[in-house]
């Protein structure tokens, strides 16, 4: 395969002269075989592995964060209203809106790496689709919170429904928040769905594999999966339906997101390339945000050196220098239409970006999502260095967080009328926020002990698929067909 | 030749020629800047009380504002004309559509933008919208101190917290006017009623009325010159006109 053969050329020639085959297997999981039965409880082990005390104290303090920081405080901005927050005119949106965006961003990478790169046969995604379809799910769950906390009578919110009524009320069609809500809930169904379908052969493996209220857990969830040839086909099947109808709704829904603020007559926002724009943000953060969980996965679960390896930071790595240069150019797009229109507002608007109180954000916007990234990822040594590319994959993501908190309550601290500008203060939003961050850490550290993290099906199928063949002194990977 | 109607091409119909029906002329140049309008239009509408520290935090709570501003660095400053803001009543109103719940509609009868309070479930569009930046949020439940619980108006609901509303050109003195007219049988006579503001104004530098009535005081006044609309270039289609230095 292309990719492998790429990479083993780049491998630095050292005491296993480039090509060896014992080199080729430690360095790639897919030609580093491993008994099926081994591997599926190594799966299990990881799982059902005895939680350690550390274990329960980030959950305990997350718990207390999430109870603490998210429903207590949600609680009190219901009873006492949104003056809580740190809105005003004319910031009428903040922090929260920003929040929606940021973990909508983040959700984009589930999809991204087990739709896009399973539908291309990137053979590197095996071992990690399912860790990035979590990220999907649980950060989507994020997202519709921080947008329920935003509403000012968050308790009427069914109204934004199509319900049928007795007085023929219906959600206004015209209104991008509506396009939004139902671009967001089709999301949150079809990746939820894609993340199931994948994991059904996982599920079972690990109902044959258990017992107690476990075996009944996935005896339920395996919807009674044996694996025999007429399954498959109709798994695989709807897999690769869902693999290719998710990509136009993934596109979709943080297109509809940029509307919100394209479609508005604010200057800053009504900007045509906003759709693209935000599309390559998310995967930007979303990328940062996966090779962040990665890096946590491989650090701390049992047998997962073995799964996850240099190779997939090296090539998650590289996905993130090419979408960080693409973020720029968009970036450098937006704002050099915007500034060429001429618009005096704008004006005023782009100079308050760089110029104004909030400079210092402007500046490490930059720094953080393409400075860094760009002097770190080029090299292929630091770019498979676990820790090295998970700090980058934090740094953007605090850099993408940056660059929505200035196109939200920045960019409308300006508008035509310059009696009302006023510079946005931030209240109740910022310990919400480090809650929903907290409730999405701890979702994931309950699921990384209820289902197998790692996609065992996918990986053995891979390994299956690859074979090492030797031409005279040559080593050379060859990858059949199996579908 | 092939003309617009031969590709089947319906025209487009300019903006200009749609007139609304209840309109505002506003001269800024004997405005005096004296705040007896914002003080009516609350005690009218039953404006919440907002508080210093809220009000100083942008959350004042007025559907009609006097935008004060001023030219030159302190100390040679040199003041410009106050300019009274309140809801345009637009023609094309750029708050209607963006909002999620049909809160915000237009009055198909009065040419007016109505913000349907129970109907709002406060997401804030419309206001991020408004280019003229006069919608105001109810950000909590305020108490009015006292004596203020004792002079509501009855014809005018009360909000509640977590709803937008702003200025309605007092379609309850609209409807009032109206109601007495088609008792008596007869059509509303132009200067008959005014809204709260324009009735406070000790300098007499709001008048409302018909300006889909070319006899009307407001559509006399709307044709002087030196009239503008503000941001009219958005193609909002505002109704209150403004004067000055006429």
């Amino acid at each position: 395969m292309a990719y492998d053969k790429k990479h083993a050329e780049h491998a630095p020639a050292g005491r296993h002269n480039g090509h060896s085959e014992e080199h080729l297997r430690e360095k790639h999981l897919m030609l580093d075989p491993l008994p099926r039965g081994q591997m599926n409880d190594m799966v299990m082990e990881s799982m059902l592995e005895k939680p350690t005390w550390k274990y329960w104290l980030v959950v305990g303090i997350l718990s207390f964060i999430v109870v603490y920081f998210l429903f207590y405080k949600w609680s009190i901005l219901i009873m006492k209203g949104q003056g809580e927050a740190g809105v005003m005119r004319p910031d009428y949106w903040g922090i929260f809106l920003v929040n929606t965006v940021f973990w909508i961003g983040i959700s984009h990478a589930g999809t991204f790496i087990s739709a896009i790169l399973r539908v291309f046969r990137a053979e590197f995604r095996r071992p990690f689709t399912r860790a990035a379809e979590l990220m999907t799910t649980f950060g989507l769950v994020q997202a519709g919170f921080s947008i329920f906390m935003h509403m000012g009578r968050v308790w009427l919110a069914y109204w934004l429904m199509p319900y049928p009524n007795q007085r023929m009320l219906w959600p206004n069609l015209h209104s991008p928040l509506t396009w939004d809500l139902l671009a967001i809930t089709t999301y949150l169904l079809s990746s939820t769905m894609y993340l199931f379908l994948p994991l059904i052969p996982d599920v079972a493996m690990a109902r044959d594999r258990s017992t107690g209220w476990r075996k009944t857990f996935y005896k339920t969830l395996a919807l009674g999966f044996r694996g025999t040839e007429g399954e498959w086909t109709h798994l695989r099947n709807a897999m690769n339906i869902f693999a290719f109808a998710i990509i136009p709704v993934m596109f979709s829904v943080h297109t509809i997101v940029s509307w919100d603020f394209a479609a508005a007559t604010r200057p800053g926002w009504s900007s045509t390339i906003f759709g693209p724009y935000f599309i390559v943000g998310a995967l930007h953060s979303g990328m940062g945000a996966a090779i962040v969980v990665l890096a946590v996965i491989r650090g701390t679960m049992k047998h997962m050196k073995y799964f996850i390896r240099a190779e997939h930071f090296d090539a998650i790595g590289k996905l993130m220098l090419i979408i960080s240069m693409a973020w720029a150019y968009f970036f450098f797009n937006d704002y050099m239409v915007q500034w060429y229109g001429g618009d005096k507002w704008t004006q005023q608007l782009l100079h308050f970006h760089e110029a104004g109180p909030m400079g210092w954000m402007w500046f490490a916007m930059l720094i953080c999502n393409v400075a860094i990234p760009w002097a770190i990822l080029w090299n292929p040594k630091w770019r498979a260095t676990p820790w090295l590319v998970g700090t980058v994959g934090i740094i953007i993501n605090v850099g993408m967080w940056f660059e929505r908190y200035i196109i939200i309550p920045i960019s409308v601290t300006i508008n035509r009328m310059p009696f009302t500008w006023r510079l946005y203060e931030p209240g109740i939003e910022v310990p919400m926020g480090i809650g929903t961050v907290a409730l999405f850490i701890l979702l994931y550290m309950i699921a990384s002990k209820l289902i197998p993290l790692i996609p065992v099906w996918e990986v053995q199928e891979g390994q299956m698929a690859h074979e090492l063949k030797k031409f005279g002194r040559e080593t050379v990977v060859s990858v059949s067909e199996l579908e | 030749m092939v003309t617009l109607s031969d590709l089947k091409i319906s025209e487009v119909k300019l903006g200009e020629e749609q007139t609304g029906k209840w309109g505002m002329v506003i001269d800024q140049d004997i405005c005096t800047g004296c705040q007896a309008c914002v003080a009516a239009c609350a005690m009218e509408n039953n404006i919440t009380f907002v508080g210093e520290e809220d009000s100083g935090y942008g959350r004042s709570m007025h559907w009609i504002r006097i935008e004060r501003f001023w030219e030159g660095e302190y100390p040679e400053v040199k003041m410009t004309a106050n300019q009274p803001m309140l809801c345009q009543q637009c023609g094309h109103a750029t708050c209607e559509p963006v909002c999620p719940a049909f809160a915000t509609v237009h009055s198909q009868a009065e040419q007016l933008n109505l913000q349907v309070y129970n109907r709002c479930v406060g997401t804030r569009y419309c206001a991020n919208n408004c280019p003229y930046q006069v919608r105001s949020f109810n950000w909590r439940d305020y108490q009015r101190p006292e004596p203020l619980p004792n002079q509501f108006n009855p014809d005018v609901t009360v909000r509640r917290m977590g709803v937008m509303e702003k200025c309605t050109f007092c379609i309850q003195r609209i409807h009032k006017a109206q109601d007495k007219a088609k008792s008596e049988g007869r059509e509303v006579a132009d200067g008959e009623f005014t809204t709260a503001c324009a009735q406070a104004c000790p300098a007499n530098a709001i008048t409302f009325g018909r300006v889909d009535d070319p006899e009307s005081m407001v559509s006399q006044l709307a044709k002087r010159s030196h009239g503008v609309k503000h941001l009219e270039e958005l193609g909002t289609l505002p109704n209150v006109t403004y004067f000055k230095g006429g």
